[in-house]
């Protein structure tokens, strides 16, 4: 059964369900949308229960031809990482959809269109994330632009037509280096047996190190933007701050993604060596990122740049875990990718009906809301705590594997990004004393309470924060295979722990 | 001394004959049909000669014999691609064609003469629009398959001469019109005295004005070398004008700007076409193996085309203004297929030309209808909020503009990609690093016009969207859908390119 390709055609035919609603029965668009989603989200978890935990083969393998003369195919599978984040995709777009009920009214288009764009693009996510022949990779990377463009410059607020254009040219320029380095693997695969874009034949090509470090820094650039890594980042705050919190929560839960996963898939399986050559500066950027996303963040008085400095730093945790080199980091940083996906999506949507109900988005706006709206109050504290990564939360698990990780092969970068957890405590207990304790701010006093279906919708992100917290060993199960096997082909061993004192 | 009367191979030749049979009925048709009828009845008899000479390169397409007319054509895969991508072009652009808004009345008369106001009132509108452009096309059909270079001076000759007097045929802005055409044949004229200079020095070179005999005194290097490459340099001038290739380029701007938005349409997508069929030819051929001569500087031209078109375009305030300088950088692209000299090259320039040339169409459709009570409006400014008020021509038009700046699952995108790994195959990486950044530049400056549709709110001044008569809609329809489907599957035209793309020599 092609289940991925199942998966992708699902949030089509809902789009095509949705196009041929009547624009003027909002209520009944929404909910097939919801319908859409959640069929989706089912039949990933049906998929996922029949994946091999204990293999390293790319599983739900498929292949078609599709431009047969330029050797290109339409090639899906997933390893334990691509799983991950598929699933991660899938269980946030029936949450976005419903937390974001409203949020759509108050663009320039119609309901509507808001959730076609919604579905092409969860389409697109799995697309990108399954896909095992670089162009079909590419085609999808650059393709997903448009949607989130359009969802941003349509139904965001404030400067959103600047954010939205700032965020397509720097993803535009990123992708066309890539489309350079494509080319070129392009062509010298055709030089070395045949013209091909398949993932696995393109990495035993032949190249020469400065080639490769050429080509690898067209898809680093590519995927530094996008992840985005510190001085690459500076479309980020603008676009959260101008998205609605749905489309951040899908912006920086999952497009963002795609940068730190292609890191690995791409960049790692395709230029091993000349990532180890990078792997010095990649390292210092990353760990920049961590304390300057922290730093930045303590500084923010705008709530939801304050959430998008937070993810800068984050971002440089997961790159860290990557490009540490060892089995626990890459372990750390798979799981960071799901973790923050979820804890993200929590602060911008607890945040967003805090902007919405209060009709502002400064911090200092806010106040007292634990006593006006005590459920939503710890929501938002319970997010803070997450993001923080508390002990008993899901990212306390991931930030610790990439600490640990790294510390055995770095232990000066360690020892800097474990600062940048001290700063963490900073940029969440800042805005959780000002905006939920101390006097209720004029103007307050009436905020209402989250309703049944807020309520609803938060409370799988909050379980799985909690749970994993508790118990992650069913994602790090799927996960490790493929973490030992793309170490060991990289020609890294786990350096031995060693026992403390000399 | 006897002579021999030549043998022609009228089938080969057929699908040219036709358009010109159908040219001239339409001079007649001219002349004795009444006003009522005339504009009904050259458009049919123009569509319908068109198709019947889209069939006859059909029914051509796979004759072994390649040759006709005593060697002055030939007629190879190529050929056909090239003659049915000129046909396809021009069948839906002639549709744009049939809104007689677009051209003058009279064209005989000076602007704002009494004559003039005269052939208005009594709607006495002359149509001779459509005899010219077939005239036109029948000379882009010859200009790529031309064998020997008096031909192709022919043939040069007979798709410019039609194409100066469509520029001026403007209704509105008619001085403009009549500006740019001068402009247009000005610079034409001079470039097909270079062109015919070139000629001299290769025949100086090689006492030969067929393509089978330059080419063999090239490979045998027999010659003066120096002849040669004067020659060649000549005959580049005379072909890159015809693209528009920097520094060459300086009528595009202001006569797409001046003619009537349909010619310019068809202009700029079938000219195309037909220029760099003759330009694949000349270079894969006859000067293949003088490829040390001419690729460095081709290169450098590519480059300099690629980055000032992409440049000059995001200052521009007039969307055929910027239509036209992002045609001059798609010139610059097309170039680093020319400079490729390899079969991807041919194939990816042949799927660019098409893919480009239908895009071009469609985009210029759009500019149609974009009007306010004195005719089009071309001022970006008054773009503004465009989607908001007709969102299916705003949303055509950014699908087009899309395809040329080359965003995957259009047929901008596959084309970039087939153009730009031919050129690296070949060694061009510098172009191939150009054209990369120029994309980028250029995609600025596409978004840009998006942003103004969609993004921003609409001004009050009367601007607004006519709604699209049927063949205007026709055009729109079947050139988005090119356009989207070549992006998403555009496997089966790529196998016929590739089963059909070798010249023959």
């Amino acid at each position: 059964m092609n289940w991925l390709t199942l998966l992708m055609v699902l949030p089509l035919i809902g789009s095509v369900a949705l196009a041929v609603l009547p624009k003027e029965n909002e209520k009944l668009v929404k909910q097939v949308a919801l319908a859409s989603t959640l069929v989706v989200m089912g039949a990933t978890i049906a998929m996922a229960v029949g994946f091999q935990r204990d293999s390293i083969e790319l599983q739900f393998v498929e292949k078609y031809a599709w431009i047969p003369s330029f050797g290109i195919n339409y090639a899906l599978g997933v390893d334990g990482l691509a799983l991950v984040l598929i699933l991660m995709s899938t269980i946030l777009a029936p949450v976005v959809v419903l937390a974001g009920w409203n949020e759509s009214q108050g663009g320039r288009w119609s309901v509507k269109t808001f959730y076609i764009l919604i579905l092409v693009l969860e389409t697109m996510m799995i697309g990108v994330f399954a896909a095992t022949d670089v162009f079909l990779f590419y085609v999808i990377f650059e393709a997903m632009l448009i949607p989130v463009y359009f969802l941003i410059g349509g139904y965001g607020s404030g400067e959103r037509s600047a954010a939205a254009v700032k965020f397509l040219i720097y993803s535009l320029f990123g992708g066309l280096m890539m489309l350079a380095s494509i080319i070129a693997l392009y062509v010298m695969s055709g030089a070395q047996g045949g013209h091909t874009f398949d993932l696995a034949a393109l990495s035993q090509l032949q190249m020469s190190s400065m080639t490769q470090n050429l080509l690898f820094l067209g898809f680093f650039i590519a995927f530094a933007i996008k992840a985005p890594l510190w001085p690459l980042h500076t479309w980020l705050p603008d676009a959260a701050e101008s998205a609605t919190p749905g489309t951040s929560v899908l912006l920086l839960g999952v497009l963002d993604k795609v940068g730190t996963f292609g890191m690995i898939r791409y960049c790692l399986t395709l230029f091993p060596d000349a990532s180890k050559t990078f792997t010095p500066v990649i390292l210092v950027l990353a760990v920049i990122s961590i304390i300057y996303g922290a730093i930045l963040a303590i500084g923010q008085r705008d709530l939801k740049r304050l959430i998008a400095f937070t993810s800068i730093s984050h971002f440089g945790f997961i790159t860290l875990g990557i490009f540490a080199m060892t089995s626990q980091g890459y372990s750390g940083a798979a799981l960071y990718m799901f973790n923050h996906g979820f804890s993200t999506a929590a602060l911008f949507l607890v945040g967003g009906w805090m902007i919405s109900r209060r009709g502002s988005s400064t911090i200092s706006d806010f106040g007292g809301l634990q006593r006006i709206t005590p459920v939503m109050a710890w929501m938002f504290f319970l997010a803070g705590m997450s993001s923080l990564a508390l002990p008993g939360m899901s990212s306390f698990v991931s930030e610790f594997l990439v600490l640990v990780g790294t510390f055995t092969r770095y232990p000066v970068h360690a020892v800097i990004a474990t600062f940048g957890i001290v700063l963490a405590a900073l940029y969440i207990l800042i805005p959780v004393q000002k905006a939920l304790h101390g006097p209720t701010t004029p103007g307050n006093e009436n905020l209402s309470d989250l309703n049944l279906r807020e309520k609803i919708a938060i409370a799988p992100v909050m379980a799985i924060i909690i749970v994993l917290g508790f118990y992650p060993a069913p994602l790090l199960n799927v996960i490790n295979p493929a973490a030992t096997h793309v170490i060991a082909q990289l020609g890294f061993s786990d350096p031995a722990p060693t026992s403390g004192g000399k | 001394m006897t002579f021999t009367a030549p043998v022609l191979n009228y089938t080969l030749l057929s699908p040219i004959l036709i358009l010109l049979g159908g040219a001239l009925i339409g001079v007649l048709v001219e002349a004795f049909v009444s006003k009522a009828l005339r504009s009904i009845v050259q458009l049919s008899l123009t569509v319908g000669t068109l198709v019947l000479s889209l069939a006859q390169v059909w029914r051509i397409h796979n004759e072994t014999s390649m040759s006709a007319a005593m060697g002055s054509v030939i007629i190879d895969g190529p050929a056909i691609l090239l003659q049915a991508s000129i046909l396809i072009i021009s069948i839906i652009s002639i549709f744009l064609f049939a809104d007689t808004d677009h051209f003058t009345a009279l064209a005989a008369a000076l602007p704002g003469s009494e004559e003039e106001r005269h052939s208005l009132e009594t709607g006495n509108q002359v149509t001779e629009v459509y005899p010219l452009t077939l005239f036109a096309i029948s000379g882009m059909m010859l200009f790529p398959i031309a064998s020997d270079l008096i031909t192709l001076f022919v043939a040069l000759e007979m798709l410019s001469l039609p194409l100066y007097l469509m520029a001026g045929l403007s209704r509105r802005r008619r001085l403009a019109s009549q500006e740019a055409a001068l402009k247009y044949f000005l610079l034409g004229a001079f470039s097909s005295a270079f062109f015919l200079f070139g000629m001299a020095y290769l025949y100086g070179y090689s006492a030969s004005i067929t393509y089978a005999g330059i080419r063999e005194s090239v490979v045998g290097g027999s010659g003066n070398d120096v002849l040669l490459l004067i020659g060649i340099a000549f005959l580049s001038i005379g072909l890159l004008f015809k693209v528009g290739a920097v520094p060459f380029h300086a009528w595009s701007p202001d006569v797409y700007q001046g003619a009537p938005t349909p010619i310019t349409g068809f202009m700029a997508a079938a000219t195309k076409v037909a220029a760099f069929g003759a330009m694949l030819r000349i270079y894969y051929t006859v000067f293949a193996n003088a490829q040390w001569s001419w690729t460095p500087l081709l290169s450098v031209i590519a480059i300099i085309t690629m980055l000032f078109g992409s440049l000059v375009a995001i200052a521009q305030r007039d969307v055929k203004r910027m239509l036209a300088y992002s045609s001059i950088a798609h010139a610059g692209f097309l170039l680093a297929g020319v400079i490729a000299l390899n079969k991807a090259g041919l194939e990816a320039s042949i799927f660019y030309l098409f893919a480009y040339g239908v895009a071009t169409v469609g985009a210029f459709a759009v500019v149609t209808l974009v009007r306010d009570s004195s005719g089009e409006v071309t001022d970006l400014n008054r773009w503004k909020g465009l989607g908001k008020r007709s969102p299916w021509v705003a949303a055509t038009f950014a699908g087009f503009l899309l395809a040329f700046a080359g965003i995957p699952l259009t047929s901008g995108f596959i084309g970039k990609f087939s153009i730009f790994s031919a050129a690296y195959e070949s060694g061009a990486k510098g172009v191939v690093f150009a054209g990369v950044l120029s994309s980028a530049i250029a995609a600025f400056f596409y978004i840009r016009v998006i942003v103004l549709m969609f993004f921003t709110d609409a001004t009050q001044d009367g601007t607004s969207v006519q709604l699209p008569s049927a063949l205007t809609r026709a055009t729109l329809v079947i050139s988005i859908a090119i356009t989207i489907a070549l992006g998403v599957y555009p496997a089966p035209l790529l196998n016929v390119i590739s089963n059909l793309s070798t010249f023959i020599r």
